[in-house]
């Protein structure tokens, strides 16, 4: 199953000069703070992270070069750091990355159902990304939040409880570019059991 | 069941505020000097006496871990929490660190005291955004208040806690893959000896321990070792989250005392199962990486390390995942398969080769696709990668097959069967 984050290739298109903004340069000054001034190296998964945010959601050769200098890395070090976790998209994704949960939890309660869903609504295949370059959706393991299940990691935000027909609407509202609603979608209060809604 | 004044975790949905100001409401930060001013040697007892067994998964005893700490090794010491949730069917984490994040902070600064260690990381998983975002929030109102920070608590010890966020791998919830991880390398598990506790990060002592470990420390040392360890059963004392998924009418983490029947867990707690009890099928009691249960044993088994052991299986996170008839159980076994396979580091050749040929030949058993002795083959593999790897990654893809063949071995013969029947 195809996903950038686990694509082991840079990418073929080397893009322009990845320069850091003036506002991740502060950033970094605070996150290289936090470890030993011999052990900077520990920031290079905050950095990455910091590169993939500046640079559309994923990283380029020249980003990740960027990254190595930063830290006095050899770029190999970082590539091989990139290449391992998959939260590293080595490959360029749209604009609402779209992954659903596909592990047993999540599985037992729908979540087959709602990559039917983001096929149709999206017009893309799982792994790809749609021709509008608005969403890329992917099927992914275990995001944690099994007594939530099924559940959808769009960017940063998790969208829980979900059925067919909610996980439809977010989609088509996304499309729109209308505002929605993070967390569950059936208005219970993180992972307490349903019964005690109007308490 | 558990009393209401008998929990920890008193805001595990977030009903009440989860800042600074309904922490202490809630009596975290309050008397945290004087637990401080019991000594390191005095808290570490009290853990021991406590009988609190790790929450990770291994379930290791606490006070036993902490004590491993060297005192006087001139080198700097860390305690790193473990907060790279990604065991299938665990979500307990999850809720501590978003709805209570001082009781894990001021649990850090106790423990971290008990190891002699001024510097805390905490190694979150990098999906859990917000949670992430909600415990830097309280960090910054612990170091603004003078609570954590140079004479954290005017106790005179000096305690800095830093967030370092994961980027989604399951194996750096691993304790030596995390410290490799937080290094900045590729979260691949170090050959144990040395343990942590003696050359760990940056090759320092260490303790990795779990969220909730260190979160019911502080109230351990508030309430008495003797009020814990008078909960549950001797050897597996106190209270637990448990994460109830799957199957069940009302799906979610519930704190309890240890040992409750798992019946009455999923019944009381989570609403039943979907259909009724008679419609269970089978139940993953510890998280994805345990064998499952049958309804047979279900019926009767009490949701402890020691029970859940007896009966081959394992209390593991405390994540109950449920099956009801309805469930194909082929399918569901070979699901954790793909995702044993998907976070396999690599390093390993019998982990790396074996998980990716265990999934394979599992998504042929759910069609029935294979001849009869493949099946004793597959047992035969896992026991090949059980044992043999650095880490117990091996170990949890080869338990959930296990598992499977030892209690649902008729269904997949019916279905060779059956599948001989159509090729004929």
């Amino acid at each position: 199953m195809h996903h950038p984050g686990t694509n082991n290739k840079v990418y073929k298109k080397i893009n322009d000069n990845f320069e850091w903004s003036s506002e991740n340069f502060k950033k970094i000054s605070e996150i290289i703070k936090k470890y030993p001034s011999n052990r900077i190296q520990s920031a290079v998964i905050p950095l990455l992270d910091l590169a993939q945010r500046q640079n559309n959601g994923w990283l380029s050769k020249n980003s990740m070069e960027k990254v190595a200098e930063t830290l006095s890395m050899s770029y190999i070090r970082v590539l091989e750091v990139a290449t391992f976790y998959s939260m590293f998209n080595l490959e360029p994704i749209g604009k609402n990355f779209v992954q659903i949960c596909r592990t047993t939890p999540c599985w037992l309660r729908g979540s087959d159902k709602l990559s039917k869903v983001a096929q149709e609504v999206c017009e893309t295949n799982i792994g790809e990304t749609s021709d509008n370059a608005i969403f890329t959706v992917v099927e992914v393991e275990c995001l944690g939040a099994c007594c939530n299940a099924p559940m959808v990691q769009i960017n940063d935000d998790y969208y829980e409880d979900l059925d067919e027909e909610s996980f439809k609407k977010i989609l088509q509202d996304l499309k729109n570019n209308k505002s929605i609603k993070v967390g569950s979608q059936i208005g219970r209060k993180s992972s307490q059991p349903e019964r005690k809604f109007d308490a | 069941m558990l009393k209401e004044k008998d929990k920890i975790f008193k805001n595990l949905y977030g009903f009440d505020d989860w800042k600074l100001e309904g922490a202490k409401k809630r009596g975290i930060w309050s008397n945290t000097k004087e637990l401080i001013k019991m000594g390191s040697e005095k808290i570490v007892e009290e853990i021991k006496n406590s009988q609190l067994r790790g929450r990770g998964g291994a379930g290791f005893p606490a006070g036993l871990k902490w004590s491993f700490m060297p005192k006087d090794s001139g080198k700097d010491h860390y305690l790193v929490v473990n907060a790279d949730e990604s065991e299938p069917g665990t979500c307990k984490d999850r809720e501590i660190m978003r709805n209570d994040p001082h009781l894990l902070l001021e649990g850090c600064l106790v423990a971290a005291f008990a190891m002699h260690a001024h510097t805390c990381y905490i190694y979150i998983r990098g999906e859990y955004y917000s949670e992430s975002s909600n415990l830097q929030k309280a960090i910054d109102e612990a170091y603004a208040n003078n609570l954590i920070g140079k004479n954290a608590c005017g106790t005179g010890w000096d305690f800095d806690i830093y967030l370092h966020r994961g980027a989604g791998a399951y194996i750096c919830g691993e304790e030596t893959a995390l410290l490799e991880s937080l290094e900045g390398k590729k979260g691949q598990p170090r050959l144990k000896p040395p343990f942590p506790a003696g050359a760990g990060l940056y090759g320092c002592p260490t303790t990795v321990t779990n969220v909730e470990t260190v979160a019911v420390s502080p109230t351990i040392l508030r309430r008495g070792s003797k009020w814990f360890a008078n909960l549950g059963s001797a050897n597996n004392t106190g209270t637990k989250i448990f994460s109830i998924s799957g199957h069940v009418n009302n799906p979610c983490n519930v704190e309890e005392e240890m040992g409750i029947p798992l019946k009455e867990l999923i019944e009381k707690h989570a609403g039943g199962v979907i259909g009724g009890w008679e419609n269970l099928l089978a139940v993953i009691p510890g998280g994805a990486s345990v064998p499952l249960l049958p309804k047979s044993i279900c019926d009767t088994v009490k949701m402890d390390f020691d029970s859940l052991k007896e009966v081959q299986s394992g209390l593991g996170t405390a994540a109950v995942i449920v099956m009801n008839k309805s469930t194909d159980i082929v399918e569901a076994i070979a699901r954790l398969s793909h995702f044993y396979k998907h976070e396999s580091c690599g390093q390993c050749t019998p982990c790396r080769e074996g998980t990716g040929w265990m999934y394979r030949m599992m998504e042929k058993m759910v069609h029935g696709n294979v001849e009869h002795q493949d099946i004793d083959k597959i047992l035969d593999v896992t026991k090949q990668i059980e044992g043999h790897t650095i880490c117990a990654l091996g170990d949890a893809a080869a338990w959930p097959i296990q598992g499977l063949f030892r209690h649902f071995r008729p269904e997949i013969e019916k279905r060779i069967q059956e599948r001989n029947k159509r090729v004929a």
